[in-house]
């Protein structure tokens, strides 16, 4: 049986993307249809029985989030979907904003109609101009089909979404970043409190969502919650669009259901398909840059929010990065370092000046010059870094090198005594070849 | 005394400045912007950059301080402030795109167009850089230019790439 449900992205590459004749086709719009005979508490109602978590990352529950904004009385509201997706070996969002852009429409209207929001802003990474025009297309057709702008559907209720654009720095997916970018200033993250959910865009009260969890919500209203909740596991409902890159043979954008294993979505013919060129696998990289890394050890592992947190491990954006046996493990977190030093926003000082100091001993290590001070100089920073730094970002920079210490301590060993398994680090004279 | 502008470079001033001044009016001199409005001159600026004189153009219309301007410039990785190729190849060299070889790519870019990372051919056609992600990991190891994006890269698509770029006139935005 297959392992794949495609629940969110079953119009991907079927439908024309900006076409709202196909996609009402598709069954489109009939969410709104009904969320509109709904009551905002009912609808919201059904988002916490679908134990929806925000599929950015942050895994926090989005029935809470939206129950939490509700009961705020000031106005206007904004709903603001975090189309940021800076995350490397992440490409999840993507999809649906290129070849599904009418269902985080509706999805942000309904999102509308529950917190009587007049305007949605959409934050789309600048490195995505071509999609921005895409779904420019999707928003203006909306319009002309009734469907946007001013008296919905034959309602009373208006709503606009603007597309706003980043021009480059993976902070910006940072929900406070993010609101301060779209203000059309220099993304660094606010100081919270006060919650966004308080004080947000333009100090109003604001919804933040990802892509992917907003795509949800018109079949949440659709099926139902519980009916959503029946795809995933107890603890979290429904799908997860996972992508597979680096040394897998079929890289690509996969949904499943919570709970196959990870040797599924790495293994199994339908996703992943494996390691080419008949290579092992000798690491995996889960839900970005700043999420953990795993082992063969670990592949057993349910995908889902508990069993990988049981683990030590992370659904995170929904990345997996694998890594097959050429790849050095100092190499590749010099990678992660050099990423994190050109991504930090400069504003507090572990972060700022941790991973350079991070980098610079994986330099070390790599030219054979590193000492066992430099280890222990190595273990103060990850801690530093994790307990003190100002935001998400550099309080998880350190998350893969964390993770490589206790799976590869070898690894490190070896390039004290100028070793490197995979050969990559040192001159082939350097290592006695 | 007499200035040292021509007629021709006066003329050629007065055309850039009007079109700056259409980019920032298209938006409505929204302060919020501001990304969309520097992106749109950096874009049509011929030489992938915002320079000075249009960052202080942008302010006195916006009625922003000019340090703003600048804060917003320097922030984001898209922004130049200093003259570029019409054409700006960046390759990613995020973890995932490094595992599937886009070192070897960075050569490959660097033997067809003659220079090294981070230079400008001297027809200032091209500059080669390196750039983060670009959330194209399942087709790494890739190259952006402006808003287009090639995967798989090999040797022969390398040239090919570069070759389709020659002679091309207008900014492919």
């Amino acid at each position: 049986m297959s392992k794949i449900n495609k629940l969110i992205s079953s119009n991907c590459g079927v439908i024309r993307p900006d076409s709202v004749e196909d996609y009402v086709k598709a069954g489109g719009y009939e969410g709104l249809k009904k969320a509109f005979t709904m009551t905002p508490e009912e609808i919201i109602s059904e988002v916490k029985k679908a134990k929806l978590l925000g599929r950015g990352g942050a895994a926090y529950p989005a029935g809470s989030k939206w129950e939490q904004l509700l009961a705020i009385p000031e106005f206007p509201k904004y709903i603001v979907i975090n189309a940021d997706e800076g995350e490397p070996g992440t490409f999840k969002d993507k999809l649906l904003l290129s070849q599904d852009p009418l269902r985080v429409i509706e999805g942000m209207t309904i999102s509308g109609h529950v917190f009587s929001s007049h305007d949605g802003y959409i934050y789309i990474r600048g490195e995505y101009r071509a999609i921005q025009k895409v779904f420019q297309s999707a928003i203006d057709n909306a319009v002309k089909a009734g469907y946007l702008g001013t008296n919905i559907m034959g309602t009373d209720f208006e709503f606009n979404i603007h597309i706003m654009t980043g021009a480059g720095a993976y902070v910006c997916g940072e929900n406070s970043a993010l609101l301060n970018s779209i203000e059309g200033k220099a993304g660094r993250p606010r100081i919270k409190p006060p919650h966004l959910a308080e004080v947000g865009l333009f100090l109003m009260p604001t919804l933040v969502n990802n892509v992917e969890s907003i795509a949800n919500i018109p079949t949440i209203v659709l099926d139902g919650g519980d009916k959503y909740l029946s795809y995933g596991t107890k603890d979290s409902g429904g799908t997860k669009l996972i992508c597979l890159s680096g040394n897998a043979v079929n890289r690509g954008v996969y949904e499943i259901p919570f709970g196959v294993s990870l040797r599924d979505a790495i293994y199994d013919p339908e996703m992943g398909g494996g390691v080419p060129n008949g290579k092992k696998l000798k690491f995996f990289h889960l839900g970005g840059q700043s999420g953990p890394i795993g082992a063969e050890a670990q592949l057993d592992t349910m995908y889902c929010y508990k069993a990988l947190r049981n683990a030590g491990l992370s659904v995170g954006s929904g990345a997996i990065v694998v890594m097959d046996e050429d790849v050095c493990v100092i190499d590749y977190l010099k990678g992660v370092t050099e990423f994190f030093i050109h991504e930090s926003c400069g504003k507090c000082t572990p972060c700022r000046e941790g991973n350079k100091q991070i980098y610079a001993i994986l330099c070390k290590l790599s030219e054979g010059e590193a000492t066992k001070e430099d280890m222990a100089v190595l273990k103060r920073m990850i801690d530093t870094m994790t307990n003190t730094s100002f935001c998400g970002l550099g309080q998880s920079a350190a998350v893969a090198l964390n993770t490589c210490w206790k799976l590869f301590k070898a690894e490190f060993e070896d390039h004290l005594h100028k070793k490197c398994p995979a050969q990559v680090c040192f001159t082939e004279q350097e290592r006695g070849e | 005394m007499c200035s040292k502008v021509t007629k021709d470079q006066a003329l050629e001033i007065i055309g850039k400045y009007e079109k700056v001044l259409a980019i920032i009016n298209k938006y409505g001199k929204a302060k919020e912007q501001l990304l969309s409005i520097l992106l749109d001159i950096q874009c049509a600026s011929g030489e992938n950059y915002v320079a000075e004189e249009w960052a202080e153009v942008v302010a006195c219309q916006l009625d922003l301080p000019i340090s703003k301007v600048h804060d917003v410039l320097t922030f984001y990785a898209m922004f130049n402030i200093k003259p570029h190729g019409k054409y700006v190849i960046e390759i990613c060299k995020s973890t995932p795109c490094h595992v599937t070889k886009a070192d070897a790519v960075v050569k490959m870019f660097e033997e067809v167009l003659g220079i090294k990372l981070g230079e400008t051919t001297p027809d200032n056609l091209f500059t080669l850089m390196h750039t983060s992600c670009v959330g194209a990991c399942d087709i790494g190891p890739v190259a952006k230019i402006g808003d287009e994006v090639y995967g798989n890269l090999t040797a022969a698509k390398v040239a090919e790439v570069v070759t389709s770029y020659r002679g091309v006139s207008s900014c492919q935005k």
